[in-house]
């Protein structure tokens, strides 16, 4: 019996969950409550290693789960100040005139969503609400398929279904091409080389949105959100460097420190960095979404991992005097 | 029952089994990334024979006739040979053609952007941040600059790290370590946010406790 102690509460634990009532939301006061409760909990931990007693890593791991968890109860939005880099980038946006054409390389796939799909979904309404018409393609298979995820959820918006979209007229989804920076090089001269047909085997020429684009001399913009290779390094390298694309950039946090030579060199326009690029990226555009609430966990996590940095040092000179007093 | 509600509490279970994984390592577990694994390689054979196999090269040659497609289906073919022991140095060939071109490529490219390119705008902003007027701007552009020449005398193992030198060559250390450890922290906030995502799914899909 005792095997299957945990899993029972496991159990437990979920079938409590599921007979919560819906939604579950706390008051500030009750908020205020629980980050007092933890933070005290995080000194009593400080308090245990400092006389000795060592916790394990299964506690670290339960920390950073609550203080993940807690924040989606909590009735509270982050104030967040948009950075220089994510403002560029706006700024270059919305300067688009009503009509332009602008490409969006979706180089993710769902682990990266939390960090890049609120970016892609505010981008996307932006772009339909100032008429912008946007072209999606992708260089990772599940790329496209984020792009029509973000698509469908935007155009349910009351203001951009009054716009009555059109498929084809409006933006287009022409899908995954394998070949990485190759599929950059080759559009530079021939999109219609690299994609002779949509998501949904149409052809090129037949797609109204796409006559007369024929490279990217014809593209007004490129926004691409990236998570790895191929991805924002590959489109500064070729499509900026070589062809002349003006490019802004959304990346996931792994990624965003290789790319910020290139902002500071201005070769990229714009950088929205991670959950705190994505809320920011998100406050600009007025498109609040996922990443406001995201970021709030985000942030009590970060809080839980300094607070274990500061335990762990903690310990480690525990540790010291204990060896030197064993060796006196 | 919907198939939306079934999907749901199958990717719930699955997700709580991979993470079970952090209590300890167990059964339950290595069923879920058993069926991950088994999953992702079928999910990737799947989208590379439509999309490339069949949109591109069978659609591009049977129906449209562009034969010059029939050079890549060939090399992929030779990529095959592998399989079979005795002309399984029929496999270089193609792997020889990757690897020519994407050097090809990269090198100019990595030439072009990540070294000259870069090394004209870190000195030219530098000298322009002079007549500019802006202090902040200017430390930050020298900052850079030391950054980089430090870094580099770090990396020249032609000359003993001793005496002026080898206290340069501390500096572009400390530059160095700074940058991983700011690496490391963007790193650790990326693999929070993959568990958000996962917490997102529990709580407000699965659970609907949260809107």
């Amino acid at each position: 019996m005792k095997k299957y102690y945990y899993w029972i509460i496991l159990a437990a634990l979920i079938i409590v969950l599921i007979l919560l009532p819906k939604p579950l939301i706390v008051s500030p006061t009750v908020s205020t409550i629980i980050t007092v409760l933890l933070g005290l909990a995080l000194a009593g931990v400080l308090v245990l290693t400092l006389r000795g007693h060592m916790i394990g890593r299964r506690t670290v791991f339960l920390f950073i789960g609550v203080s993940l968890t807690l924040p989606f109860f909590m009735n509270y939005r982050m104030p967040i100040k948009v950075s220089p880099e994510v403002q560029t980038l706006y700024d270059a946006i919305a300067k688009l005139p009503p009509g332009s054409k602008v490409l969006a390389a979706f180089d993710y796939d769902p682990p990266s969503a939390p960090e890049l799909q609120p970016q892609a979904e505010a981008f996307m309404a932006f772009a339909f609400k100032h008429n912008l018409k946007v072209i999606i393609m992708g260089l990772w298979p599940q790329g496209p398929q984020q792009a029509d995820m973000a698509v469908t959820k935007v155009l349910q918006e009351p203001e951009i279904r009054a716009k009555n979209l059109r498929y084809g007229v409006d933006y287009v989804n022409l899908g995954f091409q394998s070949g990485n920076e190759f599929v950059i090089q080759r559009m530079g001269t021939s999109f219609s080389g690299m994609f002779p047909r949509d998501i949904y085997n149409t052809d090129y020429d037949k797609i109204p949105l796409l006559n007369g684009v024929e490279n990217f001399s014809n593209i007004d913009f490129v926004f691409n959100l990236s998570s790895g290779q191929p991805g924002t390094v590959e489109w500064v390298q070729i499509a900026v460097d070589r062809y002349g694309v003006k490019l802004g950039a959304g990346n996931t946090a792994v990624q965003a420190p290789s790319v910020y030579p290139y902002l500071s060199s201005r070769r990229l326009t714009g950088l929205a960095g991670g959950m705190t690029g994505a809320a920011e990226f998100e406050q600009a555009t007025k498109e609040i979404g996922k990443a406001n609430t995201y970021i709030l966990s985000q942030s009590f996590s970060h809080m839980v991992v300094i607070a274990f940095i500061i335990i762990g040092n903690a310990a480690l000179f525990v540790g010291y005097r204990k060896s030197k007093q064993k060796g006196a | 029952m919907d198939s939306t509600l079934i999907g749901t509490w199958l990717a719930a279970l699955l997700t709580l089994g991979i993470m079970s994984f952090i209590y300890k390592d167990n059964l339950y577990y290595k069923i879920c990334e058993a069926i991950f694994i088994g999953v992702s390689a079928g999910y990737w054979f799947i989208t590379y024979f439509w999309d490339s196999l069949y949109r591109i090269a069978w659609i591009g040659i049977v129906h449209e006739g562009r034969y010059v497609l029939l050079g890549g289906v060939i090399l992929g073919a030779m990529m095959l040979t592998r399989l079979f022991g005795k002309i399984g140095w029929i496999a270089r060939w193609p792997l020889a053609f990757i690897v020519g071109a994407t050097a090809g490529l990269k090198m100019m490219v990595y030439f072009t952007t990540n070294a000259m390119a870069q090394i004209h705008d870190t000195v030219y902003d530098t000298v322009t941040a002079f007549g500019g007027g802006d202090l902040y701007n200017l430390i930050g552009r020298l900052v850079i600059l030391l950054g980089t020449v430090t870094g580099l005398v770090y990396f020249y193992f032609s000359k003993e790290h001793k005496g002026l030198f080898g206290g340069v060559a501390k500096v572009g250390t400390w530059f160095l370590m700074i940058t991983f450890g700011a690496s490391f922290g963007y790193t650790v906030m990326s693999r929070m946010s993959l568990l958000l995502g996962r917490i997102d799914f529990l709580l407000t899909d699965w659970l609907k406790l949260v809107k």
